[in-house]
């Protein structure tokens, strides 16, 4: 079978790590990058087209290029980086529809491959410990990726019933982690002083980065349709991490977290979104077993794991300096006790 | 934009055009900055200078050596004397301890409960409170199983859940075991209050949670009576409530696990509940804002709880791995394994109730 894998969004750096990840496999033939801004890293074998998935011309580059799979990785988890709510709304909800009125037309299309995120889930108090892909949210925000996230997925459903000869993948990954990636999650841990919800402690899972780059190029050679939870083993506290990296936390009431998001998010320090504000508050698990046993992968790093190796990337914590210095000074006043 | 445009990439290993948020600076920002790293270089010569002068202060320095050696023996020995013989053991395994807290290096399962902080924390605070406040005595804590799930189910009561903490407490102290309690959402919405309880092993009340934690093998501690039991009136002392919508049997039955009933006796009067002001409970939005003959009359005394003697019984098991397949779908079913778990923690409570002597003795 001829492969022409199509890959959207692929300016931005995961959908680029995904095309060139596929473009090196053997078994497909041709990799299609789709995106409306040139990208900036190199994509080795990846083929650029300059399209806007929010345009019907996408359909024309569909049926040109004779495309068979695509790989539907455009959903903008920034507003920043998407310039503006409305703008990432747009790109999200009208990018995917237009993509998937595109494939439904488009008679070779077998299969379609969606990044989704653990986001459609929520985050609230009412949560069980841990979600199935068959749970309800119990706490959706009514904006932001989490919408947004709800409402693709919800479009993909709706593709799926029309056209039940697609083979439909939808992964809901757990946030990206990493030394190369660059979102909310990993800037929010780059702080100097990390604010925290007073009196919560989220339960934090990620992903490693390579681990979802993998995961798509399982999903994309691999027929397997269905729904299924991304996320790295185990589960870190918010508390915990944040001493992993030493750095001081700086936690404040509940009541003041939305006006702190909103300073930090004026002061381009983080992006912090109403949704977001949640999950730093309750967090969310996701039950990994359906990825095991039913799509077969098994991710490289722990949750754990990919944290450490994120937090290599980082410069040192205030607290591990600090401590450094005190664990320094207590052993040259030893050694001087000694002499 | 009529067609789309398409540009062949063959870069040749180069970075593509675009607003990259470069990292290093270009060759002429270098040029400008490169004064800065010259003048970092003879950063090593003060150390060479420090090291200098101690050798002209050989005297202070031993002087403070040997006071700071006085000194250290001191602390070493109200240490010995604090710790007992093995004291330097114990110091060094509460610095590792403090150095996993501090550094974050612990573990904690998916449910959020750290088995660390609970032993050697929270279940140590609690532990004078049961033994030397409430005088805990239990009964039949060889009912029990030593592995595998089970469900433990109690009645609730007292105004403050004290009884799901010491229950717990005595559960771990018996068995060894850790008593995962199954908490209302309210606890997991009230800061402080939430981020504790999960530390400590508790989840959601849910039929997912309960389920889940009953398949890992977990034993289960629930108060099916909720807030109806734990907020009524001291007037209605040890009459059971009801027991929900008997979704603990059914995730009992999922997952074939006993279920071994509980009866608590004591709790009841640790704060006799007199009054509520239902006005102001639901203004907070919370169950009940309760009025004990001390509270909140004496202010934050009337928070102490009355010393009561505690009674604790763990009933035999009741089987559910007997049912058919598809039991736990069937409502009547459900309700009769409620009921005879409600009345055999009644029965139980009646029958304690007769053998203490008195409500504080």
């Amino acid at each position: 079978m001829t492969r022409v894998v199509m890959v959207t969004g692929v300016s931005r750096d995961a959908g680029a790590r995904c095309a060139r990840e596929l473009a090196a496999d053997p078994a497909i033939d041709t990799v299609i990058g789709v995106d409306v801004v040139p990208p900036r890293a190199d994509l080795g074998g990846v083929r650029f087209v300059r399209a806007d998935i929010r345009n019907p011309v996408i359909a024309k580059v569909i049926a040109g290029e004779g495309v068979d799979t695509v790989v539907h990785t455009g959903v903008v988890a920034t507003p920043g980086s998407a310039g503006g709510r409305s703008s990432m709304k747009e790109i999200n909800v009208i990018g995917t529809m237009q993509l998937l009125a595109a494939c439904q037309k488009a008679p070779g299309v077998a299969k379609l491959v969606v990044k989704s995120s653990t986001t459609v889930y929520g985050a609230g108090p009412r949560d069980p410990a841990m979600f199935t892909e068959e749970m309800a949210p119990r706490a959706i925000s009514q904006t932001g990726l989490s919408k947004d996230a709800v409402e693709v997925e919800g479009y993909v459903r709706g593709f799926a019933r029309r056209r039940p000869d697609v083979i439909v993948t939808t992964l809901r990954m757990a946030n990206w982690i990493g030394p190369q990636t660059n979102s909310p999650i990993t800037r929010y841990f780059a702080m100097p002083l990390i604010p925290t919800v007073l009196g919560y402690d989220a339960r934090l899972q990620f992903l490693h980065e390579s681990d979802g780059v993998a995961v798509i190029r399982h999903a994309t050679v691999h027929d397997i349709p269905g729904t299924f939870n991304v996320a790295g083993d185990g589960v870190l506290l918010l508390s915990q991490a944040i001493r992993r990296l030493g750095r001081p936390a700086l936690p404040f009431p509940s009541f003041t977290a939305g006006t702190t998001g909103m300073l930090v998010r004026r002061a381009r320090m983080a992006d912090f979104s109403p949704d977001q504000i949640s999950f730093l508050t309750y967090g969310r698990g996701v039950d990994t077993a359906r990825m095991r046993d039913e799509l077969g992968f098994e991710p490289s790093y722990t949750t754990a794991s990919a944290f450490a190796d994120f937090a290599t990337s980082l410069r040192t914590g205030a607290l591990t300096a600090a401590s450094r210095l005190v664990t320094g000074g207590v052993r040259r006043a030893a050694e001087t006790v000694r002499r | 934009m009529t067609d789309a445009q398409v540009i062949p990439i063959g870069s040749g290993g180069r970075p593509g055009r675009g607003t990259g948020r470069r990292t290093t600076p270009s060759a002429a920002a270098r040029s400008l900055a490169g004064s800065g790293r010259t003048k970092r270089k003879p950063e090593p010569e003060p150390a060479v200078e420090a090291e200098q002068p101690r050798t002209d202060r050989e005297e202070p320095a031993e002087q403070v050596a040997a006071a700071a050696e006085s000194q250290f023996a001191a602390l070493e020995k109200a240490i010995r004397d604090t710790f007992g013989d093995d004291a330097e053991r114990k110091v060094a395994e509460l610095l590792a301890f403090l150095r996993r807290r501090l550094t974050g290096r612990y573990e904690i399962d998916e449910f959020g409960f750290d088995a660390e902080l609970t032993d050697q924390v929270l279940l140590p605070m609690l532990r004078p409170l049961a033994e030397k406040w409430f005088r805990v005595e239990v009964r039949g804590v060889e009912n029990i199983p030593s592995d595998g799930g089970a469900l433990i189910v109690a009645n609730h009561s007292g105004t403050m859940p004290l009884d799901g903490l010491v229950t717990g407490l005595v559960v771990k102290d018996h068995t060894g075991r850790a008593m995962r309690t199954l908490g209302a959402d309210l606890v997991f919405k009230t800061p402080f209050v939430g981020e504790l309880a999960r530390k400590g092993g508790a989840t959601l009340a849910s039929n997912d949670d309960a389920e889940r934690l009953l398949g890992r093998g977990e034993l289960v501690g629930v108060w099916p009576e909720g807030f109806k039991g734990i907020g009524k009136p001291f007037s209605e002392r040890y009459k059971l409530q009801r027991f929900g919508r008997g979704g603990f049997v059914s995730a009992a039955m999922r997952t074939g696990v006993p279920i071994v009933p509980c009866s608590i006796v004591g709790a009841e009067e640790i704060y006799p509940l007199v009054g509520n002001v239902p006005s102001l409970a639901r203004l907070l939005g919370v169950p009940y804002i309760p009025i004990t003959p001390f509270f909140p009359l004496l202010g934050v005394l009337g928070l102490v709880p009355l010393p009561s003697k505690w009674l604790i019984e763990f009933g035999e098991p009741i089987r559910t791995d007997e049912f058919a397949a598809g039991a736990a779908d069937d409502p009547m079913l459900v309700f009769n394994v409620t009921d005879q778990v409600r009345e055999t923690i009644q029965q139980t409570l009646y029958a304690l109730l007769m053998q203490r002597r008195s409500v504080f003795f």
